[in-house]
């Protein structure tokens, strides 16, 4: 990309202070999210992420679907767009196809991705556009006040889920590999520096790359489950509840069990959607 | 030396493409379903020749924000359905209307509820069309009745989506899409293109929805340095959300209104033999066909009967209806559904003369002997239809 400057490295550890306000727009704060919720967390790894990469401005744009998380391209001076509840993904493949040079971050939630999205969401991964899904995965949803999702584990309660949840879950990463996603990893609020460099790879890879983020809602999953606080449940579900793939891979196997893995968890070549789609266009021109 | 205008032999369906391409449509997203499926088969051979991009999606809904989004990445765009994928596009037609995001929904009418009938003819989607999504809104849908009408209309449906920026339906049926009829290809420059009005302000100036003097502000595209807000949520004129109660009244007003107010320009009727008429016929689509020929054959015989046929349904022309009710007695309302547009021909009447609906679902077009049959005032079935014809047909899904 032409308008790509030197990249710096990530994470960013630069002793002065990181200037948000360049990437935010002037005048949309506060925001909507409670205190202790994780979705601020991973909006500033975001910005430092697409800082890292170089990418102008202009030549981004960030689309979301309906929930808390979706509301995030309302703040951020991009090209941006704030769709309906699921929908980020289709909408954002129009944008992609008719304007291939955008660079496409895709903001969606839990539910929004995997519940009234789930469809636009396999499919996404099924075509290798270079897309970067970003699930902003509470286990709840969250605007809507706390009803379960398809990634509230079971047992835990919630307010469509009054004695404890008896579905079994999605797993974010597990599906979006299996549906042909070339980039997959998972990340964590807490983990805010690793997850600037996951989301810097992820937007640096060519093709559909998901991003499972884990962070809290203590408003809603919190309370409801019996957190005492937001950072206790920091601690408990991105914390203790995670081992980095480096890590894992030097324990035994009954110290890993129950624990999710972080960072890159798969990664693979395949040819990118609108690349693919210019060869057609050649083809049908008899080039 | 003047280059003479190219002749096909096309169906309807075709003539859609021609129309759209025409008028430069350079994004197509789609779901196939029967009887509108040419239209993205043929969209898919044709728009990768030109340069313009073309996607099968996963489903209806999912079409119709990819169409939002190549809209808003500043490409003419369009998808097209039926049936049951009409209503699955609807939140998002409603999405398209919130964010006057520029586009064009064909929508070629098959019998329903659900799955219904899928090769067979109807008229039954016209208060979808209008009503379709959640909430007050403005809707343009035009009613083409025939092959090149339709492409003709298809222009005018993408110069109406530019010029209000908001989408355009074009209405019609299995019978008008499937129909082969010769049709005169317009040369380069002879039908006028309208293109998208862009802001001219510099980026830190831009607000995408200040409609300034008008009723409808420039729209930029995203990549070109003006970086806007878009939300499907009320919002003031920089784009974004608001809960301010006097501004979502005065956002909603103005949604519908930038179309009620221009009303004159957007309707489009045909009167046929209005005159000195004593009973009028008001037809659309394939029933203005058979409607025609019934007024043409009655005329002949010395009946004073007159037709008026809308090209755009909504918004209504009242109007013109009303200006019928006045001079006629009664007006016949022929419909391939049990009943939608004839309550507004009665409405807009005004009780100035009787109006009488002739309904007709079981998948056959309105016979015209039907129509006149009613203009006569006798009787309008048994319809005299062959009895070879009447064998039971194979059903398919679509
Ligand atoms: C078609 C439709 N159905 C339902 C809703 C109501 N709704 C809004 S947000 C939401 C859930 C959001 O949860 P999630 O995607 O997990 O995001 P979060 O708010 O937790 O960040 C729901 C059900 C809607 N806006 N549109």
């Amino acid at each position: 990309m032409s308008t790509q400057t030197a990249a710096r490295t990530v994470p960013y550890k630069e002793k002065a202070p990181f200037d948000y306000s360049s990437y935010m727009r002037k005048g949309k704060l506060p925001h909507i999210w409670c205190s202790g919720c994780g979705h601020g967390i991973v909006l500033k790894s975001l910005l430092r992420a697409i800082d890292a990469t170089g990418i102008q401005k202009d030549d981004i744009a960030i689309v979301s679907g309906i929930g808390c998380s979706s509301r995030t391209p309302g703040y951020l001076d991009f090209n941006t767009l704030h769709t309906l509840h699921g929908r980020a993904l289709p909408c954002a493949t129009g944008i992609k196809l008719a304007k291939p040079k955008l660079k496409v971050i895709v903001v969606t939630g839990d539910g929004d991705a995997l519940a009234i999205g789930g469809n636009h969401f396999i499919h996404a991964c099924r075509r290798n556009m270079d897309l970067t899904i970003m699930v902003y995965n509470n286990y709840i949803y969250g605007m809507t006040s706390g009803q379960s999702s398809p990634t509230t584990p079971q047992s835990m309660i919630a307010t469509t889920a009054r004695y404890g949840s008896i579905e079994p879950t999605f797993d974010t990463c597990t599906l979006a590999k299996a549906a042909g996603a070339t980039f997959v990893a998972r990340g964590t609020a807490y983990h805010a520096q690793e997850l600037e460099k996951t989301i810097y790879d992820a937007i640096m890879h060519k093709g559909t790359s998901v991003l499972d983020i884990l962070d809290s809602c203590p408003t809603y999953y919190g309370r409801f489950n019996k957190f005492k606080s937001a950072s206790e449940m920091m601690e408990k579900i991105e914390k203790d509840g995670t081992l980095s793939i480096s890590q894992a891979d030097k324990l035994p196997p009954e110290k890993r069990e129950g624990k999710l893995l972080r960072g890159v968890l798969h990664k693979s070549e395949r040819p990118e959607y609108c690349e693919e789609y210019e060869r057609l266009m050649e083809k049908a021109q008899g080039k | 030396m003047k280059k003479s205008k190219q002749k096909k032999f096309i169906q309807g369906n075709e003539a859609c493409v021609e129309g759209a391409l025409y008028a430069g449509c350079r994004f197509y997203a789609g779901y196939p379903i029967t009887p509108s499926t040419e239209i993205m088969e043929v969209m898919a051979a044709r728009l990768p020749k030109i340069g313009g991009s073309f996607i099968q999606m996963e489903d209806e809904i999912a079409s119709m924000c990819a169409v939002v989004g190549a809209s808003l990445g500043g490409l003419k765009s369009m998808t097209a359905t039926s049936g049951p994928g009409f209503s699955l596009k609807q939140e998002a037609i409603g999405y398209a209307c919130m964010t006057e995001v520029p586009c064009v929904i064909v929508n070629v009418m098959r019998s329903g509820p659900s799955t219904g009938y899928p090769t067979g003819p109807s008229q039954s989607d016209v208060m979808q069309a209008k009503w379709g999504t959640h909430g007050d809104h403005p809707a343009v849908v035009l009613t083409p009745s025939s092959v090149q009408e339709l492409l003709y209309e298809t222009i005018r449906a993408f110069n109406l989506a530019e010029t209000y920026r908001t989408p355009v339906i074009i209405l019609y049926d299995e019978v008008i899409g499937h129909m082969r009829e010769a049709v005169t290809l317009p040369l380069p420059g002879e039908i006028n293109v309208v293109e998208r009005k862009k802001p001219n302000c510099p980026p830190s100036e831009y607000k995408p929805y200040d409609v300034q003097d008008g009723n409808v502000a420039p729209l930029a595209a995203y990549g070109e340095g003006y970086r806007f807000h878009v939300t499907g949520l009320y919002h003031a004129a920089d784009g974004f959300p608001t809960s301010n109660t006097k501004l979502i009244q005065e956002t909603n007003e103005r949604l519908v209104n930038k179309i009620d107010r221009n009303k004159e320009t957007i309707c489009k009727n045909e009167e046929f033999c209005l005159d000195d008429a004593e009973i009028g016929v008001f037809a659309y689509g394939v029933c203005a066909k058979s409607a025609k020929f019934a007024v043409k054959e009655l005329r002949s015989k010395g009946v004073k009967v007159g037709l008026l046929r809308p090209l755009t349904i909504w918004p209504f022309p009242d109007d013109a209806v009303e200006e019928m009710a006045k001079k006629v007695k009664t007006i016949i309302v022929p419909e391939m559904n049990l009943g939608q547009v004839v309550h507004e021909v009665e409405r807009a009447s005004k009780g100035k003369c009787d109006v009488r609906g002739l309904f007709r679902v079981d998948t056959d077009p309105i016979h015209p002997k039907q129509i006149m049959n009613a203009i006569l005032g006798r009787p309008v079935e048994p319809t005299v239809i062959p009895s070879e014809v009447l064998i039971e047909r194979d059903m398919i899904d679509g």
